[in-house]
């Protein structure tokens, strides 16, 4: 699995509010085996609709386990069946006997945690790194996290947005760039998430836009009135503009995360079910020898074994991340040479070095080759 | 021909009109509170300043009680220009307007008078005239006491002037207002509950509901006892209102016992109807329809009937939810509209945009695809296609637009159907409410009993008629208006 597809998903029409574009996609056949842990709908007394084999939390929402669990945080979407427990937790068990809860490290501070894992830390000098990172804490993103209220005007764009019939999932654009894609397996699940959107991350990228673009262009349907003399012509005329719309949306405005090629890894496997944690393939270059990818989206995605997708959750890297996780992947991808590195990215090594130590990572080079690094670069200029 | 002035004029007015309908600068679910107010003072101050006759005459036109109030105010503070036959006129008009409106309302007024310290010998002469016409002064000293003093104080009034109910309340109106603390007892018995409710329990529930509300407070007389022992005194809206909330706390007196929902206004059983729970429309459903049918044929009257075949474009997309101050009122709107037209017309045909055909379990929900079902209106080719919605058309942008212009130019050029939008909600943000398309004509609408008037008031809405047609029919609305007044001393 190399790239994401939304078969079996359409987009619908999108609507605007100020400078945010959210475009709904409605799912054709809502999948029904899998839904969202009963936990994240507000009402427990659920539908008798609701039969599902197996169970998805995603970040940063509260589940209840069906057993004294103990109270572990859980980093990122979890995959369950619909009555598991947390036995074999190392953790010391909670005093509360009845406490039957599993917080949910919320989104905004899993995104932070979620982030090196998908860079590929350094493989070599493992033990220094750790030592490291439990000293000092993992190296700072660089990066602020804006919660979905600073993001201006996105609040209300959610609040207003009508959800349509059967809609499974949304498309959030901030001055027309994708900042967020999320997919539910079925429509009462995006219900029940859409109001938790607005509490989600986003990068600083989109935050800058939002403050620096405060319109966006609405596409306004035109008819050609030359063509259509009877009702059925018109109905046929309004029928092809919306599907052209929606073709040319999911081809044009959301290429940046279709085309995009990913390194997926498969984190858990359920029934069918399978979870996916991705990100860009940042040195990949494409077929028409364009560089790496220009979006860089990372996220985590539940396909069936038919490689439908069920729930996608993705999160739109700002240039300072995706900058360090591309420089993380050529280090990785040449086993930390650095000759061999700085020559793949057309660069000194000093220079090198000076990109790895402004990531926060040059304490994993000896000292006296970092120095000596950091002398070239005083002395000749950068 | 008009000029493009003309038409422009016409157009100003219209904005004005279709405003001072629709909006009660309260948040609206697009707009918050700050933008409509600003919206709608501004379109005061234009219309004040520019169409001074035609701004007074618009106390006609059924605009909404908040906007005629404002009105009022600023005919008031800005006399002393104006010729003496408008001055007179307006003085008419303003005394017959505040005939119509709600008591609290004018007392509202009366005190944002003072606040505004506009105290010309107009507003003094207006003001004991409508205090003259009270029919119960003895009542209102004790419901709207603060308001009624300062009303008194800011006219210049001697109590003693006005005229009373009863003999007993003659002298002591004037004790209750200013200085009822060294009074002693009254003879008057409404004035004497009123005084032992300060400081004895049991007289609190004699008084009327929203007076003994504050005394029930300062007793600290619990919720459920409070309602249970003034369930007596409440007035038939007031149990209405009170009837849920009563539920919750455990008072079954107020709760059980009122059923009759025969003499409610049309729009307000409506907003009563939607605020039900699903279940208890479902059980309740032959009871609340045929009351929403009596309400309309009641509005409806001789009407009934008469408007051959009528379709109707209803909204209950996710907008039409309103806000927090104005539950669902757009939806509100469209429900009671569904039931006027189906008394109005011979043949009437309701398209809600979610598909439901059941009006009464109608809720807000999903998107606007309003294009969708105006065409599905218009190919049953009806003689009028009325539309309720705020004309957030989403699903997408423009269908609607797209799909009236094809129809006018393609398919219906000699325009055998008349179409009308009715929108319930007022654009702050575009200074207007919210049209389909251009040659659609588009009006604001606050009560669904103003439908009939409104629709016969579209024909100016659509940009083609000038400011002289516009102006003779709302000269003709005035004359009639005033040909209703009573003849009256002032």
């Amino acid at each position: 699995m190399r790239r994401l597809t939304f078969d079996g998903l359409q987009a619908q029409p999108g609507q605007v509010w100020g400078g945010v574009r959210l475009v709904p996609l409605v799912r054709d056949e809502p999948i029904e085996s899998l839904r969202l842990h009963p936990n994240g709908f507000p009402d427990p007394t659920l539908d008798d609709g609701y039969r599902a084999s197996c169970c998805y939390t995603p970040h940063g929402l509260v589940a209840e386990w069906t057993d004294d669990g103990a109270a572990v945080p859980a980093l990122g979407t979890a995959l369950q069946m619909a009555a598991t427990t947390v036995r074999k937790s190392r953790k010391p068990p909670t005093r509360l006997e009845r406490r039957t809860r599993v917080r949910f490290v919320p989104h905004h501070t899993a995104i932070d945690a979620f982030l090196p894992l998908s860079y590929r830390g350094p493989a070599t000098a493992w033990s220094e790194w750790s030592t490291r990172a439990f000293n000092r804490g993992l190296p700072q993103i660089g990066d602020k996290q804006f919660p979905g209220h600073a993001v201006e005007g996105l609040a209300d764009a959610l609040r207003i947005f009508e959800i349509h019939p059967g809609q499974c999932g949304v498309l959030v654009y901030v001055a027309d760039a994708l900042a967020a894609a999320v997919v539910t397996p079925h429509p009462d699940d995006y219900r029940a998430l859409h109001p938790t959107l607005v509490e989600d991350g986003f990068g600083e990228l989109i935050w800058r836009y939002a403050n620096l673009y405060r319109e966006v262009p609405d596409f306004e349907v035109h008819l050609d009135e030359s063509a259509i003399d009877t009702v059925g012509d018109l109905r046929a005329a309004m029928a092809a503009a919306r599907r052209e719309w929606a073709g040319s949306h999911l081809g044009i405005m959301a290429a940046g995360l279709l085309d995009t090629e990913y390194h997926f890894t498969s984190d858990y496997w359920m029934a069918p079910y399978t979870l996916w944690r991705f990100r860009p393939r940042f040195n990949a270059r494409r077929e028409d020898g364009a560089a790496r990818a220009h979006e860089p989206h990372v996220g985590e995605a539940i396909t069936d074994d038919d490689g439908r997708l069920a729930f996608l959750y993705t999160f739109r890297l700002s240039e300072t991340q995706s900058r360090r996780a591309r420089l993380l992947e050529h280090l990785a991808d040449h086993d930390w040479n650095l000759e061999d590195t700085a020559a793949a990215m057309g660069l000194a090594v000093p220079a090198l070095a000076a990109r790895i130590d402004a990531t926060g990572y040059g304490d994993l080079l000896r000292q006296d080759v970092m120095d000596r690094f950091r002398a070239m670069n005083v002395r000749f200029g950068r | 021909m008009e000029t493009v002035a003309d038409l422009a004029a016409a157009e100003d007015v219209l904005l004005f009109v279709n405003a001072a309908i629709a909006s009660t600068g309260q948040r609206e679910f697009h707009s918050d509170v700050d933008a409509q107010r600003w919206s709608l003072e501004f379109l005061h101050e234009y219309m004040l300043v520019n169409y001074r006759d035609l701004y007074a005459a618009t106390l006609t036109l059924s605009v909404n009680d908040r906007n005629a109030a404002t009105i009022i105010l600023r005919l008031l503070q800005t006399g002393r220009d104006v010729s003496p036959a408008q001055r007179a006129l307006e003085g008419r008009l303003i005394a017959k307007a505040l005939r119509a409106l709600p008591t609290n309302r004018v007392y509202r007024l009366f005190t944002a008078l003072r606040r505004e310290r506009v105290n010309n010998r107009r507003t003094r002469a207006i003001m004991r005239e409508w205090l003259s016409e009270r029919p119960d002064l003895t009542f209102d000293a004790i419901k709207y006491r603060s308001a009624f003093r300062d009303a008194v104080r800011h006219a210049h009034l001697r109590v003693d002037d006005l005229p009373h109910t009863s003999g007993d309340a003659a002298g002591e109106l004037a004790a209750v207002l200013f200085n009822w603390r060294s009074t002693g007892r009254f003879r008057t018995p409404q004035f004497e509950t009123w005084r032992r409710a300060h400081f004895d329990r049991r007289a609190v529930f004699e008084l009327p509901y929203t007076v003994a509300e504050g005394f029930a407070a300062k007793h600290r007389i619990t919720r459920v006892e409070f309602l249970e022992k003034i369930a007596p005194q409440m007035t038939r809206g007031e149990r209405l209102r009170l009837q849920r909330s009563a539920a919750r706390v455990g008072a079954t007196g107020v709760a059980s016992d009122f059923t009759d929902l025969s003499r409610m206004p049309l729009t307000r059983l409506a907003a009563f109807v939607l605020a039900l729970p699903v279940v208890v429309r479902e059980s309740r459903r032959a009871e609340l329809a045929g009351a929403l049918r009596a309400a309309a044929l009641r509005v409806v009257g001789p009407r009934a009937g008469t408007w051959g075949s009528v379709a109707a474009v209803l909204d209950d997309s996710y907008s039409s939810s309103g806000s927090s101050e104005k539950r669902r009122r757009p939806l509100v709107v469209a429900l009671a509209s569904h039931f006027l037209l189906e008394a109005l017309a011979t043949e009437y045909r309701p398209l809600w945009l979610s598909g439901d055909v059941d009006p009464l379990m109608a809720r807000a929900r999903g998107v606007t695809a309003l294009g969708d079902r105006i065409l599905d209106g218009l190919e049953s080719r009806p003689e009028l296609l009325i539309v309720v919605s705020d004309g957030w058309d989403n699903a997408p942008v423009g269908m609607a637009a797209a799909v009236l212009r094809v129809w006018e130019e393609r398919i219906d050029p000699a325009r055998s159907t008349t179409v009308a939008h009715l929108n319930p909600v007022f654009d702050a943000a575009g200074l207007q409410v919210r049209r389909l398309s251009p040659s659609t004509p588009t009006v604001g609408i606050r009560d669904a009993e103003n439908l009939p008037e409104l629709v016969a008031f579209a024909r100016f809405a659509t940009g083609r008629t000038g400011i002289a047609e516009l102006r003779a029919h709302i000269t003709a609305q005035v004359d009639r208006w005033l040909a209703e007044e009573a003849p009256c001393a002032a």
